[in-house]
């Protein structure tokens, strides 16, 4: 079975052209069989999550009804940037099950508007933002040690609760970053193969070998995120995960919520500021990765 | 590259003698399987061993696929008529000159008593970039070798490009079009009638084919319609070689005038994009307005309009817009005055 297809360019070299289109359905699956697995653990054999006990007992009082979690301006990078995923991912893989249509200009606006939104998203986080709250530190290794062992019924103490962010969350993060900087790399050079209003075309700009592995990789991230996105949207769809998702079109999360997953002396809330609302949000922290 | 020339590869041959047999065939060997009607535009591809069919169903045993025949409302072309017989058919010649002058020009007489009207339509490009087994777009690849500042691209795409500059080459296309003609498909999931301009594609919707037909279906016949039997009609084809060569650009126009008026008119071209080009905009904007030289450069202008040449193909611009007006205005009144 080959994972890519490969071509003899005029120079009699044989070089890859792109990933073998069964990968589409690859992803399609894992993503659901994924689904299906955590689905069941969680309805028939998933534990009450439990956490270590805070000291936090003082917290609570000065935490508001409404805890502030996205800003405005992230919540907008993060639809923008899902409207544009979708459009991608529709424009890029329908064409290639059968359903047949315009779709290149379409793909190569979207992506556009991907690209542009992730290098605000990069400009906003780093100085706008709390940068590291989306990194894994090593108190979420830790924890995440213990949830291994309590898991396979080792012993171990309970895990703490949260930061901003859960440490799936962070990794979801990490791996939506390596598959979308893949995409946007190369869709950039690939852009100068067709013609689009941003670059004089040039598909000479790199050998053909070079560019094969280029349409490899374009093609390998893209099917990635099938899977990524059908998990993104599957939890974001799971009944304990609405605060989350609430917090992502709403801006701020319940008090209840929070103090129930959350660490308020990892993830400080402002309380200073006036009740927040869904159009006047003071959050920090980097959105959800999409 | 390696091409070994004269020596088909080995397949299959299956010669079915009715179009439910073929249909079963090529449902059956799906994308393996090759369909070969007069051959013109096959053997090439076999010989040159670009494509390597496990299995190719020759149509020429078919009775039911030849022949002209008159329906209620028109004639029904069997899709394995040759251009021959459509050329030479009384009533094609009377009542829809057009295809007959668009079936005249395509290459030359051998051609034509072999070559069939499916076939004519359904042929592949002739960019050689693709046809000399490059992985080009079209080829399933991610390049279109023509459109670079170094690639030969004289007789390509002035519009609609994407990707891949490749242009189609049959004369009858555009007639059929312009006659209104509906073709005919038998595909697994029954009879379907499409529209002459549906059959075709661009590259923005599937770039390794200029028209729709799937594995497994099959063209069947070409209905024309009375709709424009005995209109004005206008076939022009520019050639390198007037004996014997494909268009650089063609233009095919039935036209009903009322007094000295445009009352309506359907126009197409070839050779311009990588489908034949109904030009509506010319249509909706002769409708109704005299037949003269102002109205042809009127409608060879809007004709070009978003045109976009490559490097070698600029020519095609002022040659579109002089075929338009010519099809619009008469020959003697052709002559440019601005």
């Amino acid at each position: 079975m080959d994972f890519l297809e490969w071509a003899t360019s005029p120079w009699g070299q044989s070089v890859p052209i792109h990933i073998a289109w069964f990968l589409i359905w690859v992803a399609v699956i894992a993503g659901l069989l994924f689904l299906i697995v955590h689905a069941t653990y969680v309805m028939y054999f998933a534990k009450p999550r439990e956490f270590a006990a805070d000291d936090s007992s003082a917290v609570p009082a000065s935490i508001p009804k409404r805890v502030p979690r996205h800003s405005l301006v992230a919540r907008m990078f993060h639809w923008i940037m899902a409207a544009s995923m979708f459009t991608l991912l529709f424009t890029a893989f329908l064409p290639k099950v059968g359903l047949q249509f315009n779709w290149v200009t379409y793909h190569w606006i979207a992506g556009a508007v991907l690209s542009v939104s992730i290098v605000f998203h990069i400009i906003h986080a780093s100085f706008w933002l709390d940068f590291w709250s989306i990194w894994p530190d090593r108190i979420d290794l830790d924890d995440a040690q213990k949830r291994v062992r309590r898991f396979f019924g080792m012993p171990a103490p309970p895990p703490r609760k949260f930061a901003k962010y859960p440490l799936e969350n962070k990794l979801f993060h990490g791996v939506i970053i390596l598959c979308g900087l893949s995409v946007i790399l190369t869709g950039v050079f690939m852009m100068s193969r067709v013609r689009t209003i941003f670059f004089p075309r040039n598909p000479y700009l790199f050998s053909d070998m070079t560019w094969g592995l280029m349409y490899v990789l374009h093609g390998l991230a893209g099917v990635g995120l099938i899977a990524l996105v059908m998990m993104h949207v599957y939890f974001g769809l799971r009944p304990e995960k609405r605060a989350i998702t609430k917090s992502m079109i709403f801006g701020w999360m319940d008090r209840d919520f929070y103090l129930e997953e959350h660490d308020p002396e990892r993830w400080k809330v402002e309380t200073a500021s006036p009740p927040p609302t869904s159009n006047r949000i003071e959050g920090r922290g980097l959105t959800d990765a999409g | 590259m390696a091409v070994i020339r004269d020596v088909m590869p080995a397949f299959e041959l299956y010669q079915p003698s009715s179009v439910a047999d073929a249909q079963k065939l090529l449902e059956q060997h799906g994308p393996d399987a090759w369909v070969l009607a007069g051959g013109m535009d096959s053997f090439d591809w076999l010989k040159d061993r670009i494509r390597k069919p496990k299995v190719v169903v020759d149509l020429s045993g078919i009775e039911e696929l030849r022949g002209v025949r008159t329906t209620g409302d028109g004639v029904e072309i069997g899709a394995m008529t040759t251009l021959t017989e459509a050329v030479n058919h009384p009533i094609v010649k009377q009542k829809y000159g057009l295809l007959a002058e668009a079936a005249e020009v395509v290459a030359s007489p051998q051609i034509r008593n072999q070559g069939t009207l499916g076939g004519n339509v359904s042929q592949d490009t002739r960019c050689w970039y693709y046809r000399g087994g490059w992985p080009c777009y079209r080829a399933g690849g991610n390049i279109c070798y023509a459109d670079t500042p170094e690639g030969r691209n004289r007789e390509h795409a002035i519009l609609q490009a994407d990707r891949c500059v490749a242009v189609n080459p049959s004369d009858t296309a555009p007639a059929l079009i312009a006659l209104d003609a509906k073709f005919v498909l038998r595909t697994p999931k029954g009879e379907r009638v499409v529209d002459a301009e549906d059959y075709f594609i661009g590259p923005e919707i599937d770039i390794t084919r200029l028209h729709i037909l799937q594995p497994g279906d099959l063209l069947t016949a070409i209905r024309i319609p009375s709709t424009w039997a005995g209109a004005q009609f206008y076939f022009e084809k520019v050639r390198d070689r007037n004996v014997w060569d494909f268009p650089l650009l063609n233009v095919a126009s039935a036209m009903v005038l009322s007094g000295g008026t445009i009352e309506r008119m359907r126009i197409a071209v070839n050779g311009a994009a990588a489908r034949p080009l109904r030009l509506k905009a010319v249509e909706d904007s002769v409708r109704g307005q005299p037949r003269n030289t102002a109205t042809g450069e009127m409608a060879g202008k809007l004709s070009v309009r978003g045109a976009v040449p490559l490097q070698f193909n600029a020519y095609k611009i002022p040659l579109m817009r002089n075929l338009v007006k010519r099809a619009i205005s008469g020959v003697e009144e052709a002559t440019w005055t601005s």
